[in-house]
């Protein structure tokens, strides 16, 4: 499938347009590119080698990640992938694209909002109902459905909903 | 047939790191066993995030070690294949759950450690831990804030909040002073500044305990008499029943996987 007069330029372009349609399982509407966890892809010789950092150090959706930049590549039809984790620098929730954070809204789940201090107790930070767009809304626990949520409820539309942490 | 059990070398930056790794594996592990138990759906999902943010940092802390280490090592054996006394974490964290605010003043004494720890570890020369540091200390400034404020709530609820929460600092604090020890295996990595000194955290880290035990309605113990043993593998009874649970699969089916 790859075709052989194509240079190292297109390849890679090809290689890294087939990892970044990747999507988050626990959030199909993101993709890794979109997340910011796709870090880097390189072409050794005819092998490809994926960067990818973690969101959280115990986020199970990894290894489902790493074995669907596997597939990807694949189907795209390269040989070989090594998919690897990088830890430095670490991920934060700056790194999400605009795109990314349209995208969220419009999927129901909140975007992180700028940095706030992630110290302060019973802290004040006010998040918009992505739902009806309000502010009058609240905390329900700071840990939610999945590592990287937390659960909110709008007091003026009632409805509960995630909130994508600021980390 | 028994799966043999496995004994790590003592070169410092292996005993250094595991010491860290098995902190967060027994505490997740503690945490895990809420899964299902706690007093709210809400509190539930917490209680299981941390523990998955914890066994996280255990996997990566685990991971360095077994490369270090060498001798076809990894994560998994040394989670699964090491006895109780190759274990090398706090008394603290391997304390069993009790009740909720059992649980909560552990988690909060742990974590204002851990929040500190983690934070001067990203200054350490050795960049692997550097950058496991950087990527804790996110996850450990939510655990510190999440154990706040439900110290707090407990000490400044009801009568029997109030009495239940006060049991638990007073039963737990004499198992807080081994967090800020280090033998002469780890002098040797914080005079290299790949280790921290965590004899440094103290003051802050009774600042932050202190302010929210206070605000908690409730007091910190006078004596100042401390456990220890942990982190040269003597540990409580406790221990060895959970690694029992922890490791029962990898015991009774060697090299099992899915």
């Amino acid at each position: 499938m790859v075709a052989v007069a194509s240079s190292d330029a297109e390849l890679r372009q090809r290689a890294w347009d087939a990892a970044a349609a990747v999507t988050d399982p626990e959030i199909p509407v993101l993709t890794i590119a979109d997340l910011g966890v796709l870090r880097a892809v390189e072409l050794i010789g005819d092998r490809v080698e994926v960067a990818i950092t973690p969101t959280y150090s115990g986020c199970p959706a990894m290894s489902m990640i790493a074995l669907e930049i596997e597939l990807a590549l694949a189907r795209a039809g390269f040989g070989e992938t090594k998919v690897r984790t990088v830890l430095s620098p670490a991920w934060t929730t700056d790194w999400m694209s605009e795109e990314g954070r349209r995208k969220l809204k419009a999927y129901g789940i909140a975007p992180p909002l700028a940095s706030t201090s992630r110290r302060a107790l019973f802290g004040v930070q006010q998040v918009q109902c992505p739902q009806c767009g309000s502010e009058d809304t609240e905390l329900l626990s700071e840990f939610g459905s999945t590592s990287c949520k937390a659960l909110w409820r709008c007091k003026a539309c009632r409805e509960p909903f995630d909130y994508f942490k600021c980390h | 047939m028994a799966t043999p059990s496995i004994i790590v070398s003592e070169i410092p930056l292996v005993l250094y790191t595991l010491r860290r790794a098995d902190d967060a594996l027994i505490l997740g592990h503690r945490l895990s066993e809420w899964c299902g138990h706690a007093p709210a759906l809400e509190e539930d999902m917490a209680l299981s995030n941390i523990a998955l943010d914890l066994i996280g940092q255990a996997r990566e802390l685990y991971a360095y070690a077994a490369e270090i280490e060498g001798n076809d090592l990894t994560e998994d054996s040394l989670a699964y294949l090491r006895d109780v006394r190759q274990y090398r974490n706090l008394l603290l964290v391997e304390r069993p759950n009790g009740d909720f605010a059992h649980t909560m003043v552990r988690q909060l004494f742990y974590s204002a450690f851990a929040d500190r720890y983690w934070r001067a570890m990203m200054g350490s020369t050795d960049a692997t831990l550097a950058a496991i540091a950087a990527k804790s200390e996110k996850e450990s400034a939510y655990h510190l804030r999440h154990s706040s404020e439900w110290i707090i709530r407990l000490g400044d609820g009801t009568a029997e909040s109030h009495a239940r929460a006060q049991a638990a600092v007073t039963d737990l604090w004499s198992f807080t002073g081994e967090m800020f020890t280090a033998d002469a295996s780890e002098r040797g990595l914080i005079e290299a500044a790949i280790a921290v000194d965590p004899a440094m955290l103290l003051p802050e880290w009774l600042a932050t305990v202190s302010q929210v035990v206070r605000q908690a309605t409730l007091a910190l113990p006078e004596n100042d008499w401390m456990q220890q043993g942990g982190r040269d593998g003597r540990h409580s009874e406790h221990l060895g029943h959970l690694l029992s649970e922890l490791q029962y699969m990898q015991r009774s089916y060697p090299g099992a996987s899915w």
